[in-house]
């Protein structure tokens, strides 16, 4: 069978006097899918990396089919069979899907001949669950096609062992369900094992066999997913004091006020020139959350830079309480705008940067943290001490620098920015991706406080599961533009569904379903 | 909270740039060898002709002034995200400002017209680098391609101007401008062979430093330099703070420009053309674009400048043959590079290949 068996052996890591595995003994069997749950921070990235090389452990050993085996770096795993999926993009964002796919392989041609190539990575596609275009540059794609394009790389070398870091956190539910059932296939069937880490109990009782938990460093728990249960798990990985929180309900208090947000003939340029949002019109109105829907690529990135000031804007105009809004400083500063952007480290983030400059991104340069136009930095570095410790953010002091930081820790830490102080609009994409379900539980929490409290929201996310739970009102967004949209309590998955597969180019004319 | 993770950043920060000028040194030594020269001996003559002795020092700190600020002019657009290698333009349009502008009224005597000049000489610099600096911004035309083309631009204006317009009919084999009044010269400080251009680099270089650190409008450049889409995220004028950081690395190099014209050649010739604009380009490299850095690493490459004329005297070494060391230097620093965040952890993977390798052949 060529599923290799994985076994770490007392495997320890300390990034300074911080320890971020603590002896810590897995057991992979050979073709199944075993899950690794945990807290954000609790150490699950460490522990992959080291396993493929990519960290060195200070002590303990690694087994690949119980023979002892050094890793000393991620080439070597991969001549082993062993394949990896980063948490963080690795794709090269300027090069081609196709380009991208043949550099996984390591060994390029000193000529390509690319009609071969291309015949042979469109056969195996066809192998696959996922479309891409293969001409298109990751730096186009949404994530979710980029995480894709990710699992792509190392299903194309035929990996004997592979380990996924929160392969479904930037995927919908749907497209979760096809990768992990193809992928549990493949264990099934011998070709190879999988381990995967994921904050998603759903997954882990549907997909895996094998489950274990992580607690600050620590291998807490480890058996088979059949005697376990999602309460066990969440308390293995909380800790006997700690009990989860619970999700605050839906329920709106008020009903919505006047309209806020006026969005009307949106018209936005792709990366590609080419219109990827179409004459979108949008209302938001205060106290209230709407869920902005629709398959990754339909345009919902576009349109979300183009509201912050990342993108320019063709044409159309976006008007804030009646006044124009083009997201400049002064702007969001007045009118109290915030957001919360997708893979914060990358479009919030700079990761030079330590802890404390990244929270101050937002007051630098005004009383009472700036003083004739010198920051006080003491002041900014106070006040990051106390949001570390209000939202939870682990990190090894304020000085650290942010890319340091765990993915959940960096969102967290955004959050922080964001949320902190009043807000009157929140602009919101896929606010949730990679936290554990206690961190969900908050941001979720705080969004609806933000919209009780009368602040509009507007949440753009992959997770239909996420839109139904928090919004007021969903639309589907589809070729650039709003096909559809309804009161939350009256949606239906399915009709969502149709819509967001663009059941638009075949109706006659986008009807609405009065609220 | 100490440990690995706290010492190893700024220890590689030290030790990369060292590594790769004793590796610069080492090639040096070799290409002289072949050349039949005793390897040791240039080493033991580029050390004392830049701190041998106080004569030296007071040639190397000499060459070491434009150079602070010529490298200001790579450091400060760095930060905020562009890479501008055509200082040397911005230094001789300085020069020219401080040579020309007498031509078009009569300064007043004194430091108060040397100050007025050297505005001048300065605005003339930001304006050529902000050009680069806006053509990126506007346009997406490429700094780097941009700045150094302006640079050539610059030097043929330069030439055209001092060999017609404004050349003195005195000056004959040597075509040089009419020479700046005495009053308005910049003379040495105390006894020494050294003039206040050197004050003014260092001076400039904790500015930047306190401006990059500590000022509203320092941090701002270096969010919209570090990451774009963040800084336009929180609403930062992105496009204007590279403007501006180009300016100001612009001005230094006009400064260093105009500084030359006073204090050393007392009037704009080709001489002005002596390259501190692209050896900024590597001291600010060396000194990874820290302004406070790039005090000591000018000095230090002040020194192998001044070096090159003893190596020329005494082993019959061409002048340019410094260049070649600083050639060799900028390719290891820049190659050395990807060498961050790993030196330390690098010896090991490789003792642990080769214990594989062992291990495999044992079996
Ligand atoms: N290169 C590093 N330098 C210093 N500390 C680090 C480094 N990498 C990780 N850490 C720390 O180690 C801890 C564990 O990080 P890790 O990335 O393994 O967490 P995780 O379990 O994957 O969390 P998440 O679910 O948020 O991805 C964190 O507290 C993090 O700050
Ligand atoms: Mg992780």
């Amino acid at each position: 069978m060529p599923a290799l068996a994985l076994q770490t052996f007392r495997l320890s890591k300390h990034f300074g006097a911080f320890t971020a595995l603590d002896q810590v003994s897995l057991d992979v069997r050979p073709g199944t899918v075993h899950a690794l749950l945990g807290e954000n921070g609790a150490g699950k990235s460490t522990l992959v990396k080291c396993v493929v090389g990519y960290y060195r452990a200070d002590e303990g050993a690694v087994l690949i089919d119980g023979r002892e085996t050094a890793i000393p770096s991620p080439t070597t795993a991969r001549a082993l069979g062993i394949g990896m999926v980063y948490q963080h993009f690795t794709v090269v964002p300027g090069m081609s899907v196709a380009e991208n796919l043949l550099l996984a392989r390591g060994r390029v041609p000193a000529r390509i001949d690319w009609r071969a190539v291309r015949a042979e990575l469109e056969a195996f596609m066809a192998t696959t669950p996922f479309r891409l275009d293969l001409d298109a540059r990751p730096l186009e794609l949404a994530s979710g096609e980029k995480q894709k394009l990710e699992i792509l790389k190392q299903l194309l070398l035929r990996p004997r062992l592979l380990i996924l870091d929160e392969p479904t956190s930037v995927l919908t539910p749907q497209e979760a369900d096809e990768v992990l059932g193809a992928l549990r296939e493949r264990a099934h069937s011998g070709d190879c094992s999988v381990l995967m880490i994921t904050h998603k109990f759903r997954e882990v009782s549907a997909y895996a066999d094998d489950v274990s938990v992580l607690r600050r460093g620590r291998l807490v728990c480890s058996g088979s997913v059949a005697d376990s249960s999602p309460q066990l798990l969440a308390q293995a990985m909380m800790g006997e004091g700690r009990v989860a929180p619970v999700t605050v309900g839906r329920l709106q208090v008020a009903a919505p006020g006047a309209v806020r947000l006026q969005i009307e003939g949106l018209r936005v340029m792709g990366d590609r020139g080419e219109e990827a949002v179409r004459g979108l019109d949008l209302q938001v109105c205060s106290g209230e959350i709407v869920g902005v829907a629709g398959v990754s690529g339909n345009g919902q990135r576009e349109f979300m830079q183009a509201l912050v000031g990342q993108r320019p804007r063709l044409a159309g105009s976006v008007t804030l309480e009646g006044r124009p809004f083009h997201a400049r400083r002064a702007e969001n500063r007045s009118q109290r705008v915030r957001s919360l952007p997708e893979e914060p480290l990358l479009n919030g983030c700079v990761g030079e940067l330590s802890v404390a400059d990244n929270m101050a991104l937002r007051e630098f340069d005004q009383s009472p943290f700036a003083w004739a136009g010198w920051v006080r930095w003491r002041r900014l570095a106070a006040r990051a001490r106390a949001w570390i410790e209000e939202y939870g953010v682990k990190t090894q002091g304020e000085g650290a620098m942010i890319r340091t930081l765990s993915g959940g820790n960096v969102q967290r830490a955004v959050l922080a920015r964001e949320l902190s102080g009043e807000a009157d609009l929140l602009l919101v994409s896929n606010p949730v991706f990679g936290l554990d379900f206690a961190a969900v539980a908050e941001i979720h929490g705080r969004l609806l406080a933000a919209r009780d409290a009368g602040c509009s929201v507007l949440l753009v996310s992959e997770d239909l599961d996420e839109l139904l739970e928090l919004s007021d009102r969903i639309v589907v967004m589809s070729g650039g533009r709003i096909v559809f949209q309804t009161p939350a309590r009256d949606a239906r998955r399915h009709e969502l569904g149709a819509w967001m597969g663009g059941r638009h180019e075949t109706a006659a004319a986008p009807q609405e379903r009065a609220a | 909270m100490a440990g690995s993770r706290n010492w190893q950043p700024t220890a590689e920060a030290f030790a990369l740039p060292l590594l790769s000028l004793a590796g610069a040194l080492v090639l040096f030594g070799i290409f002289v060898a072949l050349g039949g020269r005793d390897p040791v001996a240039v080493w033991r003559l580029l050390f004392v002709g830049a701190f041998g002795d106080a004569f030296s020092w007071q040639n190397t700190l000499q060459r070491s002034a434009p150079l602070m600020l010529t490298a200001l002019c790579v450091a400060l657009p760095a930060r905020a995200g562009l890479v501008i290698i055509g200082g040397e333009g911005a230094l001789v349009l300085g020069g020219l400002a401080m040579a020309g502008l007498p031509y078009l009224f009569t300064p007043p005597a004194g430091w108060i017209g040397t100050l007025l000049l050297l505005a001048g000489a300065a605005a003339a610099g930001a304006c050529w680098i902000a050009l680069a600096g806006w053509l990126r911004v506007w346009r997406g035309v490429n700094e780097t391609i941009s700045s150094l083309l302006l640079a050539y631009i610059a030097i043929a204006v330069f030439k055209q101007l001092v060999e017609g317009p404004l050349r003195d009919p005195a000056s004959l084999n040597k075509p040089s401008t009419l020479p700046l009044a005495e009053s308005l010269r910049i003379g040495s400080i105390g006894s020494y062979d050294v003039h206040w251009g050197l004050v003014w680099g260092i001076c400039l270089c904790v500015a930047a430093a306190f401006w990059l650190g500590f000022s509203v409008h320092g941090f701002a450049t270096r969010v919209a330099g570090g990451n774009p889409r963040a800084a336009r995220l929180m609403g930062l004028p992105t496009g204007r703070l590279v403007v501006t950081a180009c300016a100001l690395g612009g001005a230094c190099a006009g400064l260093a420009g105009g500084i030359e014209v006073a204090a050393v050649h007392t009037n704009a010739n080709a001489a002005l053309i002596a390259g501190f604009g692209y050896t900024g380009i590597l001291v600010s490299f060396v000194a990874r674009h820290q302004p406070l850095a790039v005090i000591p690493v000018a000095i230090l490459f002040g020194g192998f400048g001044a070096a090159g004329s003893l190596l020329q005297r005494r082993l019959g070494l061409p002048d340019a043959a410094v260049q070649v060391l600083l050639g060799f230097a900028f390719v290891l620093i820049l190659a050395s590079e990807s060498l961050r965040g790993r030196l330390f952890t690098l010896p090991a993977p490789l003792r642990r290949r080769t214990s594989i390798a062992a291990v495999a052949g044992a079996r």
